[in-house]
């Protein structure tokens, strides 16, 4: 489907990303996870070619990425971002169609057809929007927004979804039904997920298979139970973990441990 | 805010065409020397005076200015869209001051060609918008600080090639340059009105036929593209139709200012941001603004008359006030 082989990112002489493979299985749900500065964003960005890879390649269904037409790919992938940028006021129905323009056949000046606007209902039921189609983008509380992004991207009806921190907005019930929703569509209609995330708790319990990035390097990947270890995570995050499994699902548990926090917590102590 | 249909697209412009011809002919009817418009449909009622006063004097000017009008506000709404700020307008930015500084080089190194003028008006206008665009851009859209500062320095940096040029000019032809420099329509006659007219359909259809990529555009340069949006082609065009817009009517009428922030304004206020429906109706409400403006122009203070940039401005001023105190 869709397949990175030995990416390398440059911005100026800073190397982002360095040599990073991956493919992208459909049904799969692969989480990317890293520090900050890890490269992890801009991975997601060479994949559906926002930023073109300095070396390697990106290839679609065997083809290189660049051989592809900006609208078929918009057809092919869909991008969920951390934030919408909103100038103008747009409602909720307004930006979820926005979804549909790759599919459009009537040009620049072209009309939303009725299956569109079925699909966009039904995207907005999915990620419990319905009730707030005409509402105003700007109205919306964090939350709702950030599900309204994820509502547009399945409106393309893209068989491969890239999610760029995704939950970073999201409230604990909100985190779980957006990674539930983003599970159900790898599990029912063989999308493949590339997400990238802070939250390793989620992508334990979620994730078929994890990559861990450091400093732009691929330092392990494969599936959560392998790869999320105290060894592995402290290596990747800097910071010392602990690993158990949860009482509920068994997916690995990772808590930081908070040493330092406890010492200056006795210390002050009231 | 109720999604925008085709439906209400063609409403909205019906009505607003319908407006612009009874614009049209009331500004036919007003001046200072009044003409009964009822005459002009009975054959025999004119007197050869009225008849030239009609058709060779304002007939023009009125075409002239509803396209001048239409031009600035299509343009406007389009520039807004692009760089995502709804104070990005034509004349605020420095572009109309490009298309003039293009058209007074046509003027005075070229000679009084028809074409010469607006073609170097439109390059200097696409010059102008680049320069804008590189300053003000930004992946959040152009804040309106950036915007307001990159409009200001390309504006007085063309300024001072305008008074450079000026002290070229004899000094009979200084005062006409002041006045088309404010905007002026005095000047229409019917050989540049077809130049007008067909820039006007060529930008109008052009930038309206990107309307629904804007309208992504408009959520930012990223989001447009991940979404299918060829960014470079819809952004390539929308500027070349823009700055055709703007140099075509610069050329013909100066600058006139503030049509392109008032119009597309009013028109999202009282329909919606959707760009399929907002640049069409704003090339249809700009060219009755615009009419009126001048018709207020050319009467208020009869027989003489003020540049329709001062009226226009005087309108617009406030409204950029609101605009930038609101945000």
């Amino acid at each position: 489907m869709l397949e990175a082989r030995n990416i390398s990112v440059k911005y100026g002489a800073r190397e982002a990303v360095t040599n990073v493979s991956l493919e992208v299985v459909p049904g799969m749900m692969t989480a990317i996870v890293g520090a900050n500065g890890a490269g992890k964003s801009s991975l997601l960005r060479v994949l559906n070619g926002t930023i073109e890879p300095s070396t390697g390649q990106i290839l679609l269904d065997g083809s290189p990425l660049s051989s592809f037409a900006r609208r078929t790919l918009g057809r092919r992938i869909a991008v969920v971002t951390q934030e919408a940028l909103l100038a103008f006021p747009v409602s909720v129905l307004e930006y979820v169609l926005g979804g549909r323009y790759a599919w459009s056949t009537s040009g620049g000046w072209g009309w939303e057809s009725e299956r569109d606007l079925e699909i966009a209902f039904n995207v907005l039921r999915q990620t419990e929007l319905e009730d707030f189609s005409d509402r105003l983008m700007n109205e919306l509380s964090g939350g709702e927004r950030q599900r309204a992004v994820l509502a547009r991207a399945l409106a393309t009806e893209a068989r491969i979804l890239l999610l760029d921190e995704p939950t970073a907005n999201l409230d604990l019930a909100h985190q779980t039904s957006m990674l539930q929703l983003v599970r159900k569509h790898c599990d029912q209609r063989k999308t493949a997920a590339v997400i990238v995330t802070h939250d390793i708790n989620l992508t334990a319990e979620f994730a078929d298979n994890v990559i861990l990035l450091k400093s732009g390097r691929t330092i392990a990947s494969g599936p959560p139970r392998d790869v999320l270890t105290e060894e592995l995570l402290s290596e990747v995050l800097d910071i010392k973990v602990l690993v158990d499994a949860h009482p509920l699902s068994g997916a690995p548990r990772i808590t930081p441990a908070y040493e330092l926090r406890r010492q200056i917590g006795a210390d002050t102590a009231p | 805010m109720r999604r925008v249909t085709l439906r209400k697209t063609l409403v909205v412009c019906g009505v607003l065409s319908i407006v612009l011809m009874v614009v049209g002919l009331v500004a036919l009817s007003i001046g200072s020397e009044r003409v009964p418009l009822i005459d002009a449909f009975r054959p025999g009622a004119l007197t050869p005076t009225q008849r030239s006063i009609l058709f060779d004097i304002r007939l023009p000017r009125i075409l002239l200015a509803a396209t001048v009008g239409a031009s600035l506000a299509a343009a406007g709404a389009s520039y807004q869209a692009l760089l995502r700020n709804a104070l990005a307008e034509p004349y605020l930015l420095g572009i109309s001051n490009g298309a003039a500084v293009g058209t007074m080089i046509a003027l005075v190194f070229i000679g009084a060609n028809e074409w010469g003028r607006p073609l170097m008006a439109f390059a200097g206008a696409v010059a102008a918008s680049l320069v804008v665009y590189r300053l003000a851009g930004g992946r959040a859209g152009a804040s309106p600080e950036r915007l307001i500062l990159a409009g200001v320095i390309v504006t007085t940096f063309q300024s001072s090639v305008i008074v450079f040029i000026t002290t070229l000019m004899d000094a009979t032809r200084i005062r006409s340059f002041t006045f088309w420099l404010l905007g002026d329509l005095s000047q229409a006659s019917s050989s540049s009105i077809g130049i007008a007219v067909v820039a006007t359909l060529t930008g109008v259809i052009l930038l309206t036929f990107n309307a629904r990529p804007l309208n992504l555009l408009m959520l930012g340069e990223r989001d447009a593209f991940d979404l299918g949006v060829e960014v470079g082609r819809v952004r390539l065009q929308v500027f070349m139709a823009a700055s055709l817009l703007v140099g075509v009517s610069v050329a013909l009428s100066g600058s006139v200012g503030y049509v392109g922030l008032v119009v597309p304004h009013l028109v999202r206020m009282a329909t919606s941001g959707d760009n399929r429906l907002t640049i069409p109706a704003s090339a249809l409400a700009g060219a009755s603004f615009v009419v009126l403006a001048d018709t207020v122009a050319r009467t208020i203070i009869a027989p003489r008359e003020l540049p329709v940039g001062a009226i226009t401005a005087l309108i617009g001023a406030p409204l950029f006030i609101y605009l930038l105190k609101r945000r």
